[in-house]
């Protein structure tokens, strides 16, 4: 048994360069896999609602006539099992953390004005194609 | 008969990590009795269990804990896969003993650091936390995650690694077994650290195995048992011994857990070298319907599983027995007879995870 046997890596510290990165003042580097956050392309998603039936957490909320989709920041954990759900692929982990907030207020994304008329017309014209089908059909059996 | 006094300690103390909370029975400056009682951060995994289903589980199972957080998920899983009869290729088995290792070795790093603390060497401590920041840099490029991987799922893993992530985790393997030389000597051979820990809460063999104590604890008492040699996983394939001690002391179980630290090293290396090509997860049709029994080695020590389905997606009965749990009772008999400057330290030796235990 010794003593002073931690006095050499004491001392290499002392004058060698710290580990840590300086952060903010230098830029926080994250690896491709890093799961920092939940993105969406909002304009593909066709709000089936996969995800939100996945998600163990029940941050996320879907309106499919509204075009929106809603992610409560604060509940998510960022396990990526709606990412892997998603008949789309439009959700992906981004990394790179959100920034802090004041209050606790939920992430809404809606789709864009034209891709949300685009949708209303192709409604319109399926309950326009059921009716003259319903239509059809009536016709045919008088 | 000397004047008894009882003394709280915890749950919130600076030498303890995690709320659990001690009522000392002390003597002058000698502990008589300790009594422990949680519950401090139940969070009802049991019911939890009944609301999510089956594939969701995985995601909470692996929070029970954010240290032993790989350990938790691979344990439901094998317990689910177990029930419905799915056999895992063998590149997923592989990849998860890599991890399981990896995060063995993140686990058995803070522990030192914080036994460091516990006795008030500072520098230590951090050297311990230095090292580790390189293998949760490692857990992070691989899976994605530092402590809480998310990389586990019925039938398989979710993620593969490649040659180059393999490559970085071999570099890092080869650097930190370099920089833990001059730290484990100082564990081994420096006097002041020996002195605080040499012929300190000695658990005998018997008491040990009486107590049903269970992993690094157990085996520096001279107990020879680890469930990584049941061969579940890949650890069936590969070469390791178990690493024990009979002295039974704190220092003892200080070293058994740095011997599992350069074991973990030769593991992950020999997982590397034999890791197999082909698909990391098969398709899972159905749910569970039956029950399965599955024991496992945390970095704490055993774990047990039990899990209990009824052919719908939600799991009937989910049970955990965690290290922590097993290792309280020898935790008691240890304290009897400490100085009562020795119980931080003596916690700290069982390597208490509460948030386990709890639930």
């Amino acid at each position: 048994m010794a003593v002073m046997k931690f006095i050499p890596t004491a001392l290499k510290n002392l004058f060698s360069k710290p580990v840590t990165t300086g952060y903010p003042f230098e830029p926080a580097v994250f690896p491709e896999r890093a799961r920092g956050h939940i993105s969406i392309e909002i304009d593909s998603c066709i709000g089936w609602g996969m995800c939100v039936k996945a998600c163990p957490l029940g941050a996320l909320t879907v309106d499919k006539l509204k075009g929106t989709w809603e992610i409560n920041r604060f509940d998510c954990v960022v396990c990526g099992y709606c990412v892997e759900k998603c008949p789309k692929k439009c959700l992906s982990v981004q990394t790179g953390y959100q920034t802090p907030g004041a209050d606790k207020q939920k992430a809404l994304y809606t789709k864009s004005p034209e891709v949300l008329k685009a949708e209303e017309e192709k409604r319109k014209e399926i309950v326009r194609k059921a009716a003259e089908a319903k239509k059809a059909k009536e016709n045919g059996e008088k | 008969m000397k004047k008894r006094s009882i003394v709280p300690y915890g749950p919130q103390h600076p030498v303890l990590p995690e709320p659990i909370h001690l009522d000392l029975v002390i003597e002058d400056e000698k502990i008589v009795e300790a009594i422990p009682s949680i519950g401090f951060v139940h969070r009802g995994l049991e019911s939890l269990v009944q609301k999510r289903d089956f594939n969701q589980m995985v995601y909470v199972a692996e929070r029970v804990c954010g240290i032993c957080s790989f350990g938790h998920g691979f344990g439901y899983c094998e317990a689910v896969e177990k029930i419905m009869g799915v056999e895992v290729p063998g590149r997923a088995k592989y990849l998860r003993t890599i991890w399981f290792e990896l995060s063995r070795l993140h686990s058995h790093l803070l522990w030192l650091g914080l036994l460091a603390d516990g006795f008030g060497f500072e520098n230590l401590f951090y050297q311990c936390w230095r090292i580790r920041e390189k293998v949760l840099d490692v857990l992070e490029l691989t899976t994605g995650g530092r402590v809480i991987f998310s990389v586990n799922k019925i039938g398989g893993v979710l993620k593969d690694v490649d040659e180059d992530m393999l490559a970085a985790v071999k570099d890092m393997l080869d650097k930190i077994e370099l920089e833990l030389k001059p730290i484990v000597k100082t564990f081994r051979e420096e006097k002041t650290v020996r002195s605080r820990l040499d012929g300190v809460g000695v658990l005998t063999k018997q008491q040990a195995h009486d107590l049903g104590c269970a992993g690094p604890f157990a085996r520096a008492s001279g107990i020879k048992s680890d469930m990584r040699k049941m061969g579940y996983a890949a650890y069936g394939e590969l070469d390791f011994d178990i690493i024990t001690s009979d002295v039974g002391d704190s220092y003892a179980r200080c070293d058994v857990r740095i011997g599992e630290l350069f074991q973990s090293i030769s593991i992950i290396r020999q997982a590397i070298e034999k890791l197999p090509t082909g698909d990391i997860a098969v398709p899972v049709k159905g749910n569970p319907d039956g029950e399965a029994f599955i024991r496992i080695e945390q970095p704490r020590g055993e774990a047990v599983y039990y899990v209990k389905g009824t052919g719908t997606p939600f799991i009937n009965r989910m049970r955990v027995r965690t290290p922590t749990f097993a290792n309280l009772a020898g935790l008691c008999e240890t304290l009897k007879g400490a100085d009562y400057a020795d119980v931080g330290l003596l916690i700290l030796t069982i390597d208490p995870c509460i948030s386990c235990t709890e639930r």
